[in-house]
């Protein structure tokens, strides 16, 4: 099966002024066309990194040190950018999570639909605005034509990620990053949102790569999740199995951690003790065995590669063949 | 999206009326109005200044002194007197509006057009190009800026144009700075990383995303230096290497009324007055151009 992005053992470095630190420690995924995968993690896993690093999208101080990013069997990595600017936008689109920030406050929401339109599709003014209007439309925005002439400041934060929804998929992408779609909403415009999301990915068959850190939003959208830790893919597999029956220790206290609606809430809600390990201060070992329960001597000593589980699961844990018990 | 979806009043929507808007405005805010207005009289009367001016600004007229060689005051034939060579100060006034405005605008937009565009370019780049230019920058502003003016136009030999270049020469470093300043922050903002996700292209990120966001402080800055090229002007007339003499700029009748001041006050004040008008009107119809054009001002809410 031919997968529509392929991502293979990416590496990325920051160059800091206190030396180089490895971000993204030989990351490996792919995403088939149409597939939904979720990307979870704490601050710092390097998941957000790890989206740039596909979209070109990494600041001067970051390099990407190694593996390769093919799209449609191209390599991504090598793009001039010509061949990235047809590319973004209109075959892979991006989501970003601060809608307040990610439109330009002083360019017209019609301008800022239709410049994409206009881009890639070759659209005129016209054709474009009239399409634009029915972009707003289908994502929920009533009276959509005259709203294209008005500033993102009119606009609420909800309806501003639906514009950027509507702006992302407005070519039909096949490929769409959203990094943290929805953190920055209030919960019940999150689910609406996403709702959106589903719909209108659904309808265009474009593949997703949600990335967030709420391991509920993820496992409700996506088929697959993969959860990262200290730059690494600790664990992937279904949705279902990651929820239902999580191998690594990380997955699991994560899972923990989501306070249950039945009984009374404890009165401190259940965290993971301890902090991940500093960037940039080197380690052997286990990135998690400080703070894993299961930890022992040949997890401080040696890194885990990942196990191959079965049914496409891995899991980078020395225990991982043990289930939870 | 499979069906074409209906969207109502996509034809019918009133167009857009940026001038009756303008208008509008402006009507709302009376200083600029009365700027703006000063502005457009000025223009006349600098462009029909062979028309108005009762007498020949170069000639010395021999009614143009008294018995004892002093200047007359105002009124009679001379509206605002004389200057100590018996030469009408209305007549060089109107005529000193032509150099003075043309220095004043082509000084600074040009000034403002190369500053704006190495800022951009500059800033957003950064690298190599941002290291070359700012280095230039610093260079030029080190330098006192009258020496340096004295300095080339010595070398260039002193005329209008020579003087509007000079000026432009040294003025863009300065908008080029604190464009440069604006850009760098602009471009790490999350809706310039969006706009490159979607595969615009450098150029409208820069003018049709970036550009906007610099209005405010462009207009600001090229209306205050308006009065600083008219103010520099009549520095380098005064140490003989602006306007050649006896054409009359402002800023000459002024140094040269200084001498004059307890004797022939309206030598002082004639060209004085016309400058903080030009300089005043400027500065409020750059604050007006400035709130028309911010989308997010309250009052077009």
């Amino acid at each position: 099966m031919s997968a529509l992005l392929d991502v293979e053992d990416l590496v990325v470095r920051f160059a800091t002024p206190g030396g180089e630190h490895t971000a993204v420690r030989g990351v490996s995924f792919s995403v088939r066309a149409g597939e939904r995968v979720g990307i979870v993690g704490e601050s710092g896993s390097g998941k957000s990194v790890t989206a740039q690093a596909v979209l070109r999208l990494l600041g001067p101080a970051a390099t990407v040190a190694g593996g390769a990013v093919r799209f449609d069997g191209r390599d991504v990595l090598a793009f001039d950018r010509g061949e990235l600017r047809r590319w973004r936008g209109a075959q892979a689109a991006m989501v970003f999570q601060d809608p307040l920030s990610s439109l330009n406050p002083l360019v017209r929401i019609g301008r800022q639909v239709t410049e994409t339109l206009r881009e890639h599709l070759g659209l005129d003014r016209r054709a474009a605005t009239a399409k634009a209007a029915e972009l707003l439309a289908s994502v929920g925005i009533p009276d959509a034509a005259a709203r294209l002439r008005e500033y993102p400041m009119t606009f609420s934060g909800g309806m501003r990620q639906r514009v950027a929804i509507a702006i992302a998929i407005s070519c039909a992408p096949r490929l769409l990053i959203a990094d943290e779609p929805t953190t920055a909403l209030d919960v019940t415009v999150q689910a609406q949102v996403l709702d959106l999301m589903d719909g209108m990915t659904a309808d265009l068959g474009t593949a997703v790569v949600l990335i967030s850190h709420d391991l509920g939003v993820v496992s409700t959208f996506c088929d697959r999740v993969l959860v990262m830790y200290a730059g690494r893919v600790v664990e992937s597999g279904t949705a279902d199995q990651i929820v239902e029956d999580p191998r690594h220790p990380y997955t699991r206290a994560l899972l923990a951690s989501i306070p249950s609606l039945e009984g009374e809430l404890p009165r401190r809600l259940p965290s993971i003790p301890g902090t991940p390990p500093q960037p940039g201060r080197a380690h052997t070992g286990c990135a998690f065995a400080d703070r894993c329960p299961l930890a022992a001597d040949v997890c401080r000593a040696e890194d885990p590669e990942p196990l191959e589980l079965g049914d496409g699961r891995l899991a980078a844990c020395h225990f991982a063949d043990r289930s939870a018990g | 999206m499979t069906a074409p979806i209906e969207v109502p009043g996509l034809e019918t929507a009133p167009p857009r009326r940026p001038l009756r808007q303008a208008w509008r405005s402006l009507l709302r805010d009376i200083p600029a109005l009365i700027s703006i207005v000063a502005l457009i009289l000025l223009a006349l009367a600098a462009l029909l200044a062979p028309v108005l001016a009762p007498h020949d600004p170069l000639r010395t007229y021999a009614e143009g002194l008294t018995d004892q060689g002093a200047p007359v005051a105002p009124g009679g034939g001379f509206p605002l007197g004389t200057d100590p060579n018996g030469r009408d100060v209305l007549s060089r006034l109107l005529y000193g509006a032509r150099v003075s405005l043309t220095i004043g605008v082509f000084a600074n937009g040009l000034a403002t057009l190369v500053g704006v565009a190495v800022g951009i370019t500059a800033g957003y780049f950064g690298g190599r190009v941002d290291t070359v230019v700012s280095r230039i920058t610093d260079v030029v502003m080190s330098f006192p800026i009258l020496l340096f003016c004295v300095a080339l136009i010595t070398v260039t030999g002193p005329s209008q144009r020579n003087v509007v270049l000079v000026i432009a020469l040294i003025y863009w470093t300065y908008l080029a700075r604190i464009i440069r300043g604006m850009v760098l922050s602009l471009r790490e903002r999350e809706f310039v990383t969006a706009t490159r996700t979607l595969g615009v292209s450098t150029v409208r990120i820069l003018f049709r995303h970036i550009l906007p966001h610099l209005v405010p402080a462009i207009i600001v800055y090229a209306t205050l230096g308006v009065a600083s090229s008219i103010l520099i002007e009549s520095s380098l007339s005064f140490l003989g290497v602006g306007v050649p003499v006896p054409e009359a700029s402002w800023g000459q009748m002024i140094d040269d009324g200084r001498k004059y001041y307890e004797a022939a006050p309206w030598l002082l004040f004639a060209p004085g007055v016309c400058l903080i008008v030009t300089v005043l009107a400027f500065n409020l119809a750059g604050d007006w151009l400035r709130d028309l054009l911010d989308p997010t001002a309250p009052e077009r809410r």
